[in-house]
């Protein structure tokens, strides 16, 4: 379903400037860093799968994302997706995918969420009666019925958050990207937000693909993680296996996963 | 269309929501050309000409560049303000979405309070239409018409320019602004007052006197031209032709950088 090979991707990025008179020569003369976001990045998933892609920040999880979603093009390597390159065919690969970015809203900020999903329709060109009976369903399983006729800057993010879950399933993608979908929500968001992935890659069959933080996601939904650390890939497998040896010593799991990225030179 | 219709209803219950910020907003783009409006009518009312224009034609100018620019801004004011679509990530939220960028970007700010300067530019357009003493027919009607869209067609354009600019810059250049607000306030008087140089440019770089002063020339039946001039605001077209190419280039690169 999903196969990526030595992906490459090095930025060009300004060096910040200390000083005034730093500030000023850059101008001229801007100094220039090259970042190895990605140094060698291969996998492979299958359908259905929930993969956990996890490592500490600015290790090349939303690059990697990026280049799956088709928005970034790597230096080299492969990807493909169903068959087909993300960027070279976007149109047609990103109707195929859901998104959703847990720091950004995909939902119309003034008008209720309603009318954002009726606008994703359009996008997407759902069929009527198709998006009438994946709209009820999808209402159902995130119990939004009282949301739908609110605008979204008056939701909570819990709620938001379910509206965010809803709106990148609307078109059936059977791929779904979730980049942080649990940051900054409480217990019972978190719970439900876990509950219905897990159901949608029961039910729907959909392959996910989530990056996050928040090791509690990784144990309740994932049995596959990928870690990656400084643009390459570190470990592939299960997750229990990876961290069994730092449960020994009865640390929690935050402190487990600190340790090991502190032992993989990553952190 | 059915798409395009859709984001204008969410712009209009978006906006309609905010009633006394979207009053003011439409009150402030009727005050404006307003404003302006006295002022030509005062010189006018000084000097009696303008290069050889009464203010009845003066008034066919002014009207068609500020109804021009008003459609230019109500339907693409996401180029506009394309910075804050880059700065805020929305631009990676359009290219997960399967349709075409252009139409996304438009979509996603299509400004109804413009809607205010295009009804006075309007009125101003019928009151010159007969102030102007054109004996009308079907052809310079036409041509007025054609004036139009392509004047909206070169201000988009320059806006499609400007955002091409933001994806090197981030911030957007306001060096855009100097051609999409100058321009509009120097094509609304006759070209003829202007020094040759800033003809020339406003001519074969920036096309205004294509799709303004010149037909105009034909439509008021000034001597030396001919129905030929009637087709001239089609240069306008011609001007979103590289600057689409730059627009291109741009997504290119963003999505080779990523920023």
């Amino acid at each position: 379903m999903i196969q990526v090979e030595s992906l490459r991707k090095t930025y060009l990025s300004r060096r910040r400037a200390s000083g005034v008179g730093q500030a000023l020569l850059s101008l001229v003369k801007p100094s220039r860093e090259r970042i190895e976001a990605l140094k060698d990045v291969s996998f492979s998933i299958e359908r259905g799968e929930i993969v956990g892609y996890i490592g500490p920040n600015g290790a090349g999880k939303s690059t990697t994302i990026k280049v799956m979603c088709g928005i970034l093009v790597p230096d080299s390597g492969v990807c493909l997706i169903k068959g087909r390159v993300p960027w070279k065919e976007r149109a047609a690969h990103v109707a195929g995918i859901g998104v959703v970015f847990g720091q950004r809203s995909q939902l119309w900020w003034d008008v209720p969420v309603i009318d954002s999903f009726e606008l994703l329709r359009d996008v997407y060109r759902v069929p009527g009666r198709e998006y009438s009976a994946s709209l009820e369903e999808l209402v159902s399983a995130l119990d939004l019925s009282p949301l739908l006729g609110q605008p979204a800057r008056s939701l909570s993010l819990g709620q938001r958050m379910r509206c965010e879950m809803a709106a990148s399933l609307l078109h059936s993608p059977d791929i779904l990207f979730l980049d942080e979908p649990t940051i900054g929500l409480d217990a019972v968001s978190k719970l439900a937000v876990r509950a219905f992935i897990e159901r949608a890659n029961r039910e729907r069959g959909v392959t996910v693909i989530l990056t996050t933080h928040d090791m509690h996601d990784i144990e309740a939904l994932v049995s596959r993680v990928i870690l990656i650390g400084k643009g390459e890939i570190l470990y592939d497998g299960g997750f229990e296996a990876l961290v069994a040896g730092g449960r020994a010593t009865g640390a929690g799991i935050e402190a487990v996963m600190a340790a090991l990225y502190g032992e993989m030179g990553i952190a | 269309m059915r798409l395009l219709l859709r984001y204008l209803r969410l712009a209009a219950k978006g906006q309609l929501r905010y009633r006394s910020t979207f009053y003011l907003t439409a009150f402030a783009q009727i005050a404006m050309p307003l404003s302006l409006l006295a002022g030509i009518s005062l010189l006018f009312a000084r000097f009696g000409t303008l290069g050889g224009w009464s203010m009845g034609e003066a008034l066919l100018c002014y009207g068609v560049t500020q109804v021009a620019f008003a459609l230019a801004e109500l339907s693409s004011r996401g180029f506009d303000n394309f910075p804050s679509i880059l700065a805020n990530g929305e631009f990676d939220r359009i290219l997960v979405r399967p349709r075409g960028l252009m139409l996304q970007v438009l979509g996603s700010r299509l400004d109804l309070s413009r809607f205010g300067r295009l009804i006075v530019g309007g009125i101003v357009l019928a009151w010159a239409a007969k102030g102007s003493g054109v004996e009308w027919t079907p052809l310079k009607a036409a041509t007025i018409a054609l004036m139009t869209l392509c004047g909206a067609v070169v201000f988009s354009s320059l806006f499609v320019l400007g955002a091409a600019f933001a994806f090197l810059t981030t911030d957007g250049l306001e060096l855009v602004n100097i051609f999409t607000d100058g321009g509009r306030e120097m094509a609304q008087y006759p070209m003829s007052i202007y020094e040759r140089w800033l003809r020339l440019f406003f001519t074969f770089v920036i096309p205004f006197a294509c799709v303004n002063y010149l037909p105009l020339l034909f439509v008021l039946g000034r001597p030396g031209t001919g129905p030929a001039y009637a087709l001239l605001p089609l240069a306008g077209l011609a001007f979103a032709l590289p600057c689409l190419l730059a627009w291109r280039a741009g997504t290119r690169r963003y999505v080779s950088t990523g920023s």
